[in-house]
């Protein structure tokens, strides 16, 4: 991050010798811009951090009630060894759970895109599906399903498949009327139309509606934790902050808290790394404009 | 057919079996809109037909009944020189925007209708390379659709259409959304590609300068029913360029197509009162 500020900050400096005062202000305005996108929330975040600290010392609060950082920290490095396993679970639920939304929520738009029919028939359903809570349809479905993990992964995936479907259904739906008139002229099959109009066309749709099911399959994975309790082997970390809750290990929860939000956090960003890369040739949204 | 051996100019005089004729064709639309009345056309191998008309005077309605992407409600359209039932006409269309796929390159693009084909990039390639060549993009290969100016992206959808080397071309306003700089600069460039290979082409345009400077054939239209009210010869020989813009031959030509629109807009008034 610096050093890529430091490179854009001399190349600005040395090359523009020409350029007049209100560009090089806009230029300097820009570059400030950069810098403040990054500090700024990490200033936020240090001070919070500070004042949590000097609250939690100040007013002398007692550690099984709110910890402070330095104790959060602390848990995370003593009980690493049991937080560990319970984060891979927890992120393989997960993973697991996008991946089967994303086969079964662009498959279903597919399914819906070819027949009108179809999509009229079942759409309601996946809204039905989406509205109800999952924390709701979970303890059925632990009692329905013997294999503990796939009961996590349909909770998972009910929750996040929803939007990958509804978004890639409109993307399928709006490709340029024009261009579908040009394929029909051409004589395109009805499977070179999807794959080479209808396909292209719903990709920024279908990525964004991968962005939000990555959130919504991490917030999935831990309610059907919660749901699922103490039973059996292979638990992730809600469990963990389940049984630190029954115990009072306050900075335990917090621990495993800062976990499933870094978690998080990496998804979102690394689905929006894929989005971009996927989209930075043609897509308005990709697109870094001069002007 | 021998349309490329002979002198553009004197195409329209020789009688020759029509390209695609239009018999009678009427479009009712669902909500009782009449979009073309009695439609009666013969397109003759080689012509640069230009439909002229107001807006709703079914030119674009006419031209996508051509094309096969709409069904006409009466008469029938008759392709005389082809097989029963043969279904690929050779036709390529040119809509008003460039209609390209953004997420493809120039290359891509061009190469799309011989892809539907099933024709792979490898043995299209020359044949991609040339149509870009012929508006003057074989550079351009490359680029994606959004790095290119308006005049260039229509230029590629105009590469796009030429690439199967059709034998009718059809122009739904390809100009009207270009500034009037790119707009001539495309016309010529147009015209030079027609006078080379000779295609068929029908041009619907509501502008009475676009279609004089390019056609050998107007045929003005009106609304309400759309319907044909006029079909003007424009006999200035080719190759036309930016003296003939400025001729007292032109300004005639000009007149002529103004004064027979400027009826067709009267008798509609007519129908209305």
């Amino acid at each position: 991050m610096t050093a890529n500020l430091d490179t854009t900050a001399s190349r600005n400096g040395a090359a523009m010798p020409t350029a007049d005062p209100a560009e090089l202000a806009k230029a300097r305005r820009e570059r400030i811009d950069r810098t403040a996108r990054w500090l700024l929330p990490v200033v936020v975040m240090v001070a919070t951090i500070a004042l949590w600290q000097w609250y939690v010392v100040a007013y002398k609060v007692p550690h099984y009630i709110l910890p402070g950082p330095d104790r959060v920290v602390q848990a995370l490095v003593a009980d690493w060894s049991t937080l560990w396993p319970a984060l891979l679970i927890t992120i393989a639920i997960t993973l697991g759970a996008l991946v089967i939304a994303t086969i079964g929520g662009v498959g279903l738009a597919v399914l819906f895109a070819q027949s009108k029919w179809v999509e009229m028939s079942f759409f309601p359903y996946a809204v039905i599906l989406q509205v109800t809570p999952v924390i709701v349809i979970a303890p059925l479905i632990f009692i329905y399903v013997p294999s503990k993990i796939a009961g996590l992964l349909i909770c998972a995936w009910i929750v996040a498949f929803f939007p990958i479907l509804s978004n890639t259904t409109l993307g399928l739906n709006s490709a340029d009327h024009n261009l579908r008139n040009l394929f029909q002229l051409y004589g395109a099959t009805r499977w070179q139309t999807l794959r080479y109009l209808r396909l292209p066309s719903a990709l920024p749709y279908f990525l964004g509606g991968l962005k939000i099911a990555g959130g919504l399959s991490l917030i999935g994975a831990i309610v059907a934790e919660f749901v699922a309790g103490t039973g059996g082997l292979g638990s992730g970390l809600a469990f963990k902050i389940l049984e630190a809750s029954y115990r009072l290990n306050i900075p335990r929860m917090f621990a495993a808290i800062l976990l499933i939000s870094v978690t998080g956090i990496i998804i979102f960003a690394s689905l929006s790394v894929l989005s971009h890369l996927l989209l930075r040739h043609w897509h308005e949204s990709a697109i870094k404009r001069d002007t | 057919m021998s349309a490329s051996s002979s002198a553009p100019a004197g195409r329209e005089t020789s009688p020759r079996t029509p390209i695609v004729s239009l018999q009678r064709v009427s479009k009712t639309f669902a909500n009782a809109t009449v979009a073309l009345k009695d439609m009666t056309l013969d397109i003759n191998s080689g012509e640069f037909v230009s439909l002229l008309g107001p807006s709703g005077c079914g030119k674009s309605t006419a031209l996508r009944i051509i094309a096969g992407l709409s069904s006409p409600t009466a008469g029938r359209l008759l392709w005389p020189d082809e097989r029963p039932g043969a279904r690929d006409h050779a036709i390529s269309f040119v809509f008003q925007e460039p209609t390209l796929m953004p997420w493809a390159t120039v290359f891509d693009n061009v190469h799309l209708p011989l892809k539907l084909k099933g024709s792979s990039a490898e043995t299209s390639r020359t044949a991609v390379m040339e149509a870009l060549e012929m508006v003057g993009l074989e550079r351009f290969a490359r680029s994606y659709p959004r790095e290119l100016s308006g005049g260039m992206k229509m230029r590629v959808s105009i590469a796009r259409a030429l690439v199967t080397k059709p034998r009718l071309l059809l122009m739904d306003e390809p100009f009207a959304a270009l500034d009037e700089i790119t707009r001539f600069r495309l016309n010529n460039d147009l015209l030079r590609l027609w006078e080379e290979f000779g295609w068929t082409v029908i041009f619907v345009t509501h502008s009475v300068f676009e279609s004089v400077y390019l056609s050998n054939r107007i045929v003005v239209m009106a609304a309400r029913p759309g319907r044909v009210v006029a079909d003007l010869a424009v006999d200035a020989p080719y190759p036309r360029d930016e003296t003939f813009r400025t001729s007292h031959v032109y300004s005639d030509h000009c007149r002529n197509a103004s004064e027979a629109l400027q009826a067709a807009m009267a008798s509609e008034d007519d129908d209305h009162h």
